[in-house]
Protein backbone atom coordinates (compact mmCIF):
# COMPACT_ATOMS: atom_id res chain seq x y z
CA UNK A 1 0.00 0.00 0.00
CA UNK A 2 1.35 3.39 -0.99
CA UNK A 3 -0.80 5.75 1.00
CA UNK A 4 -1.08 6.44 4.72
CA UNK A 5 -4.34 8.37 4.48
CA UNK A 6 -6.97 9.43 1.91
CA UNK A 7 -5.50 12.95 1.96
CA UNK A 8 -2.12 11.56 0.98
CA UNK A 9 -3.77 9.63 -1.84
CA UNK A 10 -5.45 12.73 -3.24
CA UNK A 11 -2.26 14.79 -2.91
CA UNK A 12 -0.40 12.32 -5.20
CA UNK A 13 2.94 13.33 -3.75
CA UNK A 14 2.46 16.94 -4.89
CA UNK A 15 1.39 16.00 -8.43
CA UNK A 16 -2.36 16.17 -7.70
CA UNK A 17 -3.16 18.71 -10.43
CA UNK A 18 -1.37 16.73 -13.12
CA UNK A 19 -2.45 13.21 -12.14
CA UNK A 20 -6.09 14.11 -11.46
CA UNK A 21 -6.15 16.48 -14.42
CA UNK A 22 -5.22 13.53 -16.63
CA UNK A 23 -7.36 10.85 -15.03
CA UNK A 24 -10.32 13.19 -14.62
CA UNK A 25 -10.50 14.29 -18.25
CA UNK A 26 -9.94 10.69 -19.31
CA UNK A 27 -12.80 9.44 -17.13
CA UNK A 28 -15.17 12.17 -18.38
CA UNK A 29 -14.30 11.39 -22.01
CA UNK A 30 -14.70 7.63 -21.67
CA UNK A 31 -18.04 8.00 -19.87
CA UNK A 32 -19.42 10.64 -22.26
CA UNK A 33 -18.59 8.80 -25.47
CA UNK A 34 -20.87 5.76 -24.95
CA UNK A 35 -23.63 8.05 -23.68
CA UNK A 36 -23.44 10.13 -26.86
CA UNK A 37 -23.41 6.99 -29.02
CA UNK A 38 -26.46 5.71 -27.11
CA UNK A 39 -28.22 9.01 -27.82
CA UNK A 40 -27.40 8.74 -31.50
CA UNK A 41 -28.89 5.25 -31.56
CA UNK A 42 -32.07 6.23 -29.76
CA UNK A 43 -32.55 9.15 -32.16
CA UNK A 44 -32.33 6.86 -35.20
CA UNK A 45 -34.68 4.38 -33.57
CA UNK A 46 -37.17 7.13 -32.82
CA UNK A 47 -37.25 8.29 -36.42
CA UNK A 48 -37.45 4.68 -37.64
CA UNK A 49 -40.44 4.03 -35.38
CA UNK A 50 -42.09 7.21 -36.59
CA UNK A 51 -41.61 6.11 -40.19
CA UNK A 52 -42.99 2.64 -39.40
CA UNK A 53 -46.04 4.19 -37.76
CA UNK A 54 -46.61 6.45 -40.76
CA UNK A 55 -46.40 3.42 -43.10
CA UNK A 56 -48.90 1.54 -40.96
CA UNK A 57 -51.37 4.43 -40.92
CA UNK A 58 -51.03 4.82 -44.66
CA UNK A 59 -51.76 1.11 -45.17
CA UNK A 60 -54.85 1.29 -42.99
CA UNK A 61 -55.98 4.43 -44.80
CA UNK A 62 -55.61 2.66 -48.15
CA UNK A 63 -57.65 -0.31 -46.91
CA UNK A 64 -60.40 1.91 -45.55
CA UNK A 65 -60.45 3.97 -48.76
CA UNK B 1 -14.56 -25.46 -50.86
CA UNK B 2 -12.98 -22.10 -51.40
CA UNK B 3 -16.24 -20.65 -52.62
CA UNK B 4 -17.94 -21.90 -49.48
CA UNK B 5 -15.54 -20.12 -47.22
CA UNK B 6 -16.00 -16.90 -49.14
CA UNK B 7 -19.77 -17.13 -48.82
CA UNK B 8 -19.43 -17.74 -45.10
CA UNK B 9 -17.30 -14.63 -44.75
CA UNK B 10 -19.66 -12.49 -46.74
CA UNK B 11 -22.55 -13.63 -44.58
CA UNK B 12 -21.11 -11.83 -41.56
CA UNK B 13 -19.92 -8.96 -43.70
CA UNK B 14 -23.52 -8.00 -44.44
CA UNK B 15 -24.97 -5.33 -42.14
CA UNK B 16 -28.10 -7.42 -41.69
CA UNK B 17 -26.33 -10.32 -39.99
CA UNK B 18 -23.65 -8.23 -38.31
CA UNK B 19 -26.16 -6.00 -36.54
CA UNK B 20 -27.53 -8.69 -34.16
CA UNK B 21 -24.09 -10.29 -33.79
CA UNK B 22 -22.62 -6.95 -32.65
CA UNK B 23 -25.55 -6.51 -30.29
CA UNK B 24 -24.73 -9.82 -28.64
CA UNK B 25 -21.00 -9.02 -28.32
CA UNK B 26 -21.33 -5.53 -26.79
CA UNK B 27 -22.21 -6.58 -23.18
CA UNK B 28 -19.27 -8.98 -23.12
CA UNK B 29 -16.83 -6.29 -24.15
CA UNK B 30 -18.24 -3.90 -21.54
CA UNK B 31 -17.79 -6.62 -18.91
CA UNK B 32 -14.17 -7.11 -19.97
CA UNK B 33 -13.63 -3.34 -19.93
CA UNK B 34 -14.87 -3.20 -16.34
CA UNK B 35 -12.78 -6.19 -15.19
CA UNK B 36 -9.55 -4.94 -16.77
CA UNK B 37 -10.28 -1.34 -15.79
CA UNK B 38 -10.94 -2.03 -12.11
CA UNK B 39 -7.97 -4.37 -11.70
CA UNK B 40 -5.77 -2.00 -13.73
CA UNK B 41 -6.74 1.02 -11.63
CA UNK B 42 -6.16 -0.95 -8.44
CA UNK B 43 -2.65 -1.88 -9.58
CA UNK B 44 -1.99 1.65 -10.87
CA UNK B 45 -2.80 3.43 -7.66
CA UNK B 46 -2.44 0.95 -4.81
CA UNK B 47 0.05 -1.71 -5.84
CA UNK B 48 2.50 -0.01 -8.20
CA UNK B 49 5.11 1.77 -6.07
CA UNK B 50 6.14 5.42 -6.27
CA UNK B 51 8.77 6.00 -8.97
CA UNK B 52 12.30 6.84 -7.83
CA UNK B 53 12.69 9.80 -10.21
CA UNK B 54 9.20 11.07 -10.97
CA UNK B 55 7.44 10.37 -7.68
CA UNK B 56 3.71 9.80 -8.05
CA UNK B 57 3.54 11.99 -11.16
CA UNK B 58 4.56 9.01 -13.26
CA UNK B 59 1.15 7.41 -12.63
CA UNK B 60 -0.13 9.33 -15.66
CA UNK B 61 1.65 6.63 -17.68
CA UNK B 62 -1.20 4.22 -16.81
CA UNK B 63 -3.55 6.10 -19.12
CA UNK B 64 -1.09 7.94 -21.35
CA UNK B 65 0.49 4.82 -22.86
CA UNK B 66 -2.78 2.87 -23.36
CA UNK B 67 -4.41 5.91 -25.02
CA UNK B 68 -1.37 6.40 -27.28
CA UNK B 69 -1.21 2.73 -28.25
CA UNK B 70 -4.92 2.65 -29.02
CA UNK B 71 -4.76 5.87 -31.05
CA UNK B 72 -2.22 4.21 -33.37
CA UNK B 73 -3.78 0.74 -33.33
CA UNK B 74 -7.31 2.01 -34.07
CA UNK B 75 -5.93 3.99 -37.00
CA UNK B 76 -4.39 0.87 -38.51
CA UNK B 77 -7.58 -1.14 -38.02
CA UNK B 78 -9.62 1.72 -39.48
CA UNK B 79 -7.35 1.92 -42.51
CA UNK B 80 -7.60 -1.88 -42.99
CA UNK B 81 -11.40 -1.70 -43.01
CA UNK B 82 -11.26 1.27 -45.37
CA UNK B 83 -8.87 -0.53 -47.73
CA UNK B 84 -11.00 -3.67 -47.61
CA UNK B 85 -14.06 -1.62 -48.50
CA UNK B 86 -12.23 0.00 -51.37
CA UNK B 87 -11.02 -3.33 -52.78
CA UNK B 88 -14.04 -5.56 -52.16
CA UNK B 89 -16.84 -3.02 -52.23
CA UNK B 90 -18.44 -4.47 -49.09
CA UNK B 91 -20.98 -2.27 -47.37
CA UNK B 92 -19.97 -3.06 -43.80
CA UNK B 93 -16.29 -2.08 -44.18
CA UNK B 94 -16.99 1.60 -44.68
CA UNK B 95 -19.34 1.60 -41.73
CA UNK B 96 -16.68 -0.03 -39.52
CA UNK B 97 -14.12 2.58 -40.53
CA UNK B 98 -16.61 5.34 -39.84
CA UNK B 99 -17.46 3.84 -36.45
CA UNK B 100 -13.80 3.61 -35.39
CA UNK B 101 -12.74 7.16 -36.32
CA UNK B 102 -14.31 9.13 -33.43
CA UNK B 103 -12.96 6.68 -30.85
CA UNK B 104 -9.52 6.87 -32.43
CA UNK B 105 -9.69 10.66 -32.40
CA UNK B 106 -10.64 10.57 -28.73
CA UNK B 107 -7.67 8.31 -27.95
CA UNK B 108 -5.30 10.62 -29.81
CA UNK B 109 -6.73 13.58 -27.92
CA UNK B 110 -6.33 11.79 -24.58
CA UNK B 111 -2.77 10.87 -25.49
CA UNK B 112 -1.95 14.52 -26.20
CA UNK B 113 -3.83 15.80 -23.15
CA UNK B 114 -2.33 13.38 -20.64
CA UNK B 115 1.06 13.93 -22.29
CA UNK B 116 0.78 17.67 -21.71
CA UNK B 117 -0.19 17.09 -18.07
CA UNK B 118 2.82 14.82 -17.70
CA UNK B 119 5.25 17.04 -19.58
CA UNK B 120 4.52 20.17 -17.56
CA UNK B 121 5.76 18.86 -14.19
CA UNK B 122 8.52 16.58 -15.53
CA UNK B 123 10.01 18.33 -18.55
CA UNK B 124 8.93 21.84 -17.59
CA UNK B 125 6.66 22.45 -20.59
CA UNK B 126 3.13 21.56 -21.70
CA UNK B 127 4.17 21.23 -25.31
CA UNK B 128 7.28 21.03 -27.43
CA UNK B 129 7.50 20.58 -31.19
CA UNK B 130 9.50 17.39 -31.07
CA UNK B 131 8.98 14.60 -33.59
CA UNK B 132 6.94 12.32 -31.30
CA UNK B 133 4.53 14.99 -30.14
CA UNK B 134 4.13 16.57 -33.56
CA UNK B 135 3.45 13.28 -35.35
CA UNK B 136 0.84 12.33 -32.72
CA UNK B 137 -0.82 15.73 -33.27
CA UNK B 138 -0.87 14.99 -37.02
CA UNK B 139 -2.58 11.65 -36.24
CA UNK B 140 -5.26 13.56 -34.32
CA UNK B 141 -5.78 15.87 -37.30
CA UNK B 142 -5.93 12.89 -39.67
CA UNK B 143 -8.80 11.47 -37.62
CA UNK B 144 -10.57 14.84 -37.63
CA UNK B 145 -9.97 15.17 -41.38
CA UNK B 146 -11.41 11.70 -41.99
CA UNK B 147 -14.52 12.50 -39.93
CA UNK B 148 -14.99 15.89 -41.60
CA UNK B 149 -14.49 14.51 -45.11
CA UNK B 150 -17.06 11.77 -44.56
CA UNK B 151 -19.51 14.23 -43.07
CA UNK B 152 -19.09 16.61 -46.01
CA UNK B 153 -20.10 14.06 -48.66
CA UNK B 154 -23.82 13.25 -48.70
CA UNK B 155 -23.68 9.97 -50.60
CA UNK B 156 -22.54 7.34 -48.09
CA UNK B 157 -20.72 5.09 -50.57
CA UNK B 158 -18.79 7.98 -52.08
CA UNK B 159 -18.00 9.29 -48.60
CA UNK B 160 -16.59 5.85 -47.75
CA UNK B 161 -14.34 5.89 -50.81
CA UNK B 162 -13.00 9.40 -50.21
CA UNK B 163 -12.47 8.64 -46.54
CA UNK B 164 -10.73 5.36 -47.36
CA UNK B 165 -8.14 7.10 -49.53
CA UNK B 166 -7.40 9.64 -46.79
CA UNK B 167 -7.18 6.86 -44.19
CA UNK B 168 -4.79 4.83 -46.33
CA UNK B 169 -2.55 7.81 -47.11
CA UNK B 170 -2.40 8.64 -43.39
CA UNK B 171 -1.17 5.17 -42.47
CA UNK B 172 2.34 6.32 -43.28
CA UNK B 173 2.22 8.48 -40.15
CA UNK B 174 1.80 5.56 -37.73
CA UNK B 175 5.32 4.07 -38.04
CA UNK B 176 6.67 7.63 -37.94
CA UNK B 177 5.04 8.16 -34.54
CA UNK B 178 6.24 4.82 -33.25
CA UNK B 179 9.85 5.11 -34.36
CA UNK B 180 10.24 8.90 -33.97
CA UNK B 181 11.98 8.52 -30.63
CA UNK B 182 14.53 6.19 -32.22
CA UNK B 183 15.12 8.04 -35.47
CA UNK B 184 15.52 11.58 -34.18
CA UNK B 185 16.59 13.57 -31.14
CA UNK B 186 13.40 14.08 -29.20
CA UNK B 187 12.55 15.34 -25.74
CA UNK B 188 10.19 12.39 -25.42
CA UNK B 189 11.90 9.36 -23.90
CA UNK B 190 12.20 6.03 -25.68
CA UNK B 191 9.77 3.13 -25.33
CA UNK B 192 9.65 1.33 -21.99
CA UNK B 193 8.00 -1.66 -23.61
CA UNK B 194 9.07 -2.93 -27.00
CA UNK B 195 9.41 -6.19 -28.88
CA UNK B 196 13.18 -6.38 -29.03
CA UNK B 197 14.17 -5.72 -25.44
CA UNK B 198 12.89 -6.48 -21.97
CA UNK B 199 10.68 -3.79 -20.41
CA UNK B 200 12.43 -1.10 -18.40
CA UNK B 201 9.74 -0.95 -15.75
CA UNK B 202 9.21 -2.63 -12.41
CA UNK B 203 6.84 -5.63 -12.77
CA UNK B 204 3.84 -4.19 -10.90
CA UNK B 205 4.06 -0.93 -12.87
CA UNK B 206 4.20 -2.90 -16.10
CA UNK B 207 1.20 -5.03 -15.17
CA UNK B 208 -0.81 -1.97 -14.25
CA UNK B 209 -0.06 -0.46 -17.63
CA UNK B 210 -0.84 -3.64 -19.57
CA UNK B 211 -4.16 -4.13 -17.76
CA UNK B 212 -5.11 -0.54 -18.47
CA UNK B 213 -4.16 -1.06 -22.11
CA UNK B 214 -6.46 -4.12 -22.26
CA UNK B 215 -9.21 -2.04 -20.64
CA UNK B 216 -8.81 0.68 -23.32
CA UNK B 217 -8.77 -1.97 -26.02
CA UNK B 218 -11.98 -3.62 -24.85
CA UNK B 219 -13.57 -0.20 -24.38
CA UNK B 220 -12.71 0.77 -27.94
CA UNK B 221 -14.25 -2.42 -29.33
CA UNK B 222 -17.41 -2.01 -27.24
CA UNK B 223 -17.98 1.61 -28.17
CA UNK B 224 -17.12 1.05 -31.85
CA UNK B 225 -19.62 -1.82 -32.02
CA UNK B 226 -22.26 0.43 -30.45
CA UNK B 227 -21.52 3.11 -33.00
CA UNK B 228 -21.49 0.76 -35.97
CA UNK B 229 -24.97 -0.45 -34.96
CA UNK B 230 -26.23 3.13 -34.94
CA UNK B 231 -24.60 3.74 -38.33
CA UNK B 232 -26.19 0.58 -39.77
CA UNK B 233 -29.61 1.82 -38.64
CA UNK B 234 -28.95 5.24 -40.17
CA UNK B 235 -27.76 3.93 -43.49
CA UNK B 236 -30.13 1.00 -43.98
CA UNK B 237 -33.23 2.95 -42.98
CA UNK B 238 -35.26 1.94 -46.01
CA UNK B 239 -34.50 -1.78 -46.02
CA UNK B 240 -37.08 -4.40 -45.09
CA UNK B 241 -34.96 -6.13 -42.44
CA UNK B 242 -34.66 -2.91 -40.45
CA UNK B 243 -38.45 -2.50 -40.51
CA UNK B 244 -38.76 -6.03 -39.11
CA UNK B 245 -36.38 -5.39 -36.18
CA UNK B 246 -37.97 -5.85 -32.75
CA UNK B 247 -36.69 -2.47 -31.54
CA UNK B 248 -38.30 -0.72 -34.52
CA UNK B 249 -41.61 -2.62 -34.55
CA UNK B 250 -42.50 -2.35 -30.84
CA UNK C 1 -7.49 -10.72 -62.64
CA UNK C 2 -10.82 -10.15 -61.01
CA UNK C 3 -11.86 -6.52 -60.46
CA UNK C 4 -11.34 -6.67 -56.69
CA UNK C 5 -7.86 -8.12 -57.14
CA UNK C 6 -7.06 -5.27 -59.49
CA UNK C 7 -8.27 -2.71 -56.98
CA UNK C 8 -6.31 -4.41 -54.19
CA UNK C 9 -3.19 -4.29 -56.37
CA UNK C 10 -3.71 -0.59 -57.05
CA UNK C 11 -4.14 0.09 -53.33
CA UNK C 12 -1.05 -1.96 -52.44
CA UNK C 13 1.03 -0.27 -55.13
CA UNK C 14 -0.19 3.16 -54.06
CA UNK C 15 0.73 2.50 -50.44
CA UNK C 16 4.17 1.24 -51.40
CA UNK C 17 4.81 4.34 -53.52
CA UNK C 18 3.60 6.53 -50.68
CA UNK C 19 5.91 4.77 -48.23
CA UNK C 20 8.92 5.31 -50.46
CA UNK C 21 8.00 8.98 -50.96
CA UNK C 22 7.60 9.49 -47.22
CA UNK C 23 10.91 7.76 -46.49
CA UNK C 24 12.72 9.99 -49.01
CA UNK C 25 11.07 13.15 -47.67
CA UNK C 26 11.90 12.28 -44.07
CA UNK C 27 15.44 11.44 -45.00
CA UNK C 28 15.84 14.84 -46.67
CA UNK C 29 14.34 16.60 -43.66
CA UNK C 30 16.36 14.52 -41.21
CA UNK C 31 18.37 17.29 -39.58
CA UNK C 32 15.39 19.64 -39.36
CA UNK C 33 13.23 17.15 -37.51
CA UNK C 34 15.74 16.80 -34.67
CA UNK C 35 14.64 18.83 -31.67
CA UNK C 36 18.17 19.61 -30.54
CA UNK C 37 21.85 19.37 -31.48
CA UNK C 38 24.53 17.76 -29.33
CA UNK C 39 27.41 19.64 -27.70
CA UNK C 40 29.82 17.93 -30.15
CA UNK C 41 27.89 19.41 -33.06
CA UNK C 42 27.96 22.84 -31.41
CA UNK C 43 31.73 22.72 -30.88
CA UNK C 44 32.16 21.54 -34.48
CA UNK C 45 30.34 24.71 -35.57
CA UNK C 46 27.26 22.97 -36.90
CA UNK C 47 24.91 25.07 -34.76
CA UNK C 48 23.16 28.09 -36.29
CA UNK C 49 24.93 31.38 -35.49
CA UNK C 50 23.01 34.32 -34.05
CA UNK C 51 19.82 32.31 -34.02
CA UNK C 52 17.98 30.46 -31.24
CA UNK C 53 18.35 26.68 -31.17
CA UNK C 54 18.35 23.81 -28.70
CA UNK C 55 21.19 21.80 -27.23
CA UNK C 56 20.55 18.44 -25.62
CA UNK C 57 22.82 16.42 -23.38
CA UNK C 58 23.67 15.55 -19.82
CA UNK C 59 24.16 18.14 -17.10
CA UNK C 60 27.77 17.59 -16.05
CA UNK C 61 28.23 16.34 -12.48
CA UNK C 62 29.43 19.09 -10.15
CA UNK C 63 29.02 21.84 -12.73
CA UNK C 64 25.82 23.45 -11.40
CA UNK C 65 26.46 26.78 -9.66
CA UNK C 66 23.98 29.49 -8.79
CA UNK C 67 24.65 33.18 -8.40
CA UNK C 68 21.53 35.09 -7.40
CA UNK C 69 18.87 33.96 -9.85
CA UNK C 70 21.14 32.71 -12.58
CA UNK C 71 22.11 29.07 -12.80
CA UNK C 72 25.37 28.12 -14.48
CA UNK C 73 25.98 24.58 -15.61
CA UNK C 74 27.70 22.57 -18.31
CA UNK C 75 25.87 20.43 -20.88
CA UNK C 76 27.92 17.51 -22.14
CA UNK C 77 27.57 14.50 -24.42
CA UNK C 78 30.60 13.00 -22.62
CA UNK C 79 32.82 14.07 -25.55
CA UNK C 80 32.39 17.84 -25.81
CA UNK C 81 30.94 20.41 -23.41
CA UNK C 82 29.05 23.68 -23.64
CA UNK C 83 28.71 26.07 -20.66
CA UNK C 84 25.15 27.33 -20.16
CA UNK C 85 23.73 30.25 -18.19
CA UNK C 86 20.03 30.38 -17.38
CA UNK C 87 17.91 32.77 -15.34
CA UNK C 88 14.61 31.31 -14.21
CA UNK C 89 13.02 28.33 -12.54
CA UNK C 90 14.53 24.94 -13.33
CA UNK C 91 12.14 21.98 -13.76
CA UNK C 92 11.76 19.43 -10.94
CA UNK C 93 13.70 16.73 -12.75
CA UNK C 94 16.64 19.00 -13.62
CA UNK C 95 19.61 17.35 -11.90
CA UNK C 96 23.33 16.93 -12.35
CA UNK C 97 24.10 13.77 -14.27
CA UNK C 98 20.62 13.77 -15.87
CA UNK C 99 19.45 14.78 -19.33
CA UNK C 100 18.38 18.31 -20.24
CA UNK C 101 17.46 20.27 -23.36
CA UNK C 102 18.25 23.98 -23.31
CA UNK C 103 16.97 26.57 -25.76
CA UNK C 104 18.76 29.85 -26.40
CA UNK C 105 21.56 31.55 -28.30
CA UNK C 106 25.26 30.94 -28.50
CA UNK C 107 27.38 33.92 -27.37
CA UNK C 108 30.60 34.98 -29.16
CA UNK C 109 32.67 33.40 -26.35
CA UNK C 110 31.16 29.97 -26.97
CA UNK C 111 28.89 30.06 -23.92
CA UNK C 112 25.19 29.48 -24.28
CA UNK C 113 22.54 31.81 -22.83
CA UNK C 114 19.35 29.81 -22.35
CA UNK C 115 15.83 31.19 -22.36
CA UNK C 116 14.23 27.84 -21.59
CA UNK C 117 15.47 24.71 -19.85
CA UNK C 118 13.64 21.38 -20.18
CA UNK C 119 14.48 18.23 -18.26
CA UNK C 120 14.72 15.00 -20.25
CA UNK C 121 14.00 11.80 -18.37
CA UNK C 122 14.56 8.24 -19.51
CA UNK C 123 12.21 5.31 -20.03
CA UNK C 124 13.19 3.56 -16.80
CA UNK C 125 10.71 3.29 -13.98
CA UNK C 126 11.80 1.81 -10.65
CA UNK C 127 10.42 1.85 -7.12
CA UNK C 128 12.07 4.33 -4.74
CA UNK C 129 13.26 1.56 -2.42
CA UNK C 130 14.89 -0.38 -5.25
CA UNK C 131 16.69 2.75 -6.48
CA UNK C 132 17.95 3.48 -2.97
CA UNK C 133 19.26 -0.06 -2.69
CA UNK C 134 21.04 0.29 -6.04
CA UNK C 135 22.55 3.64 -5.02
CA UNK C 136 23.73 2.16 -1.73
CA UNK C 137 25.32 -0.83 -3.43
CA UNK C 138 27.05 1.41 -5.95
CA UNK C 139 28.35 3.73 -3.22
CA UNK C 140 29.65 0.70 -1.30
CA UNK C 141 31.37 -0.63 -4.42
CA UNK C 142 33.00 2.75 -5.01
CA UNK C 143 34.19 2.94 -1.38
CA UNK C 144 36.10 -0.31 -1.65
CA UNK C 145 39.66 -0.12 -2.95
Amino acid sequence: MNWGSPAEFFAMGGYALYVWGSFGVCAIALIMEPILVGKRRSEVLRSLRRAALADQLEDEGNKAG
Amino acid sequence: MKENKLIHWFKYASPQSFYPLAGKMIPWFWALTAVFGLSGLWLSFFVAPTDAVQGDGYRIIFIHVPASWMSMFIYIVMACWAGLGLALNTRLSGMMAQALAPTGALMAFLSLWTGAFWGKPMWGTWWVWDARLTSELILFFLYLGFIALQAAIDDARRADKAGAILALVGVVNVPIIYFSVKWWNTLHQGSSVSLNKSPTMAATMLWGMLLMALCFWMYSIAVALMRVRAIILERETHTEWIKDLAEVKQ
Amino acid sequence: MRPWQKRAAIIGGGLAALGVAAALALNALNSNIALYVTPSEVVAGKAPQGQAFRIGGLVKEGSLKRDNLTAHFVVTDTVKEVPVAYTGILPDLFKEGKGAVVQGKLGPDGSFVASEVLAKHDENYTPKEAQQAIDKAQAAAKGKP
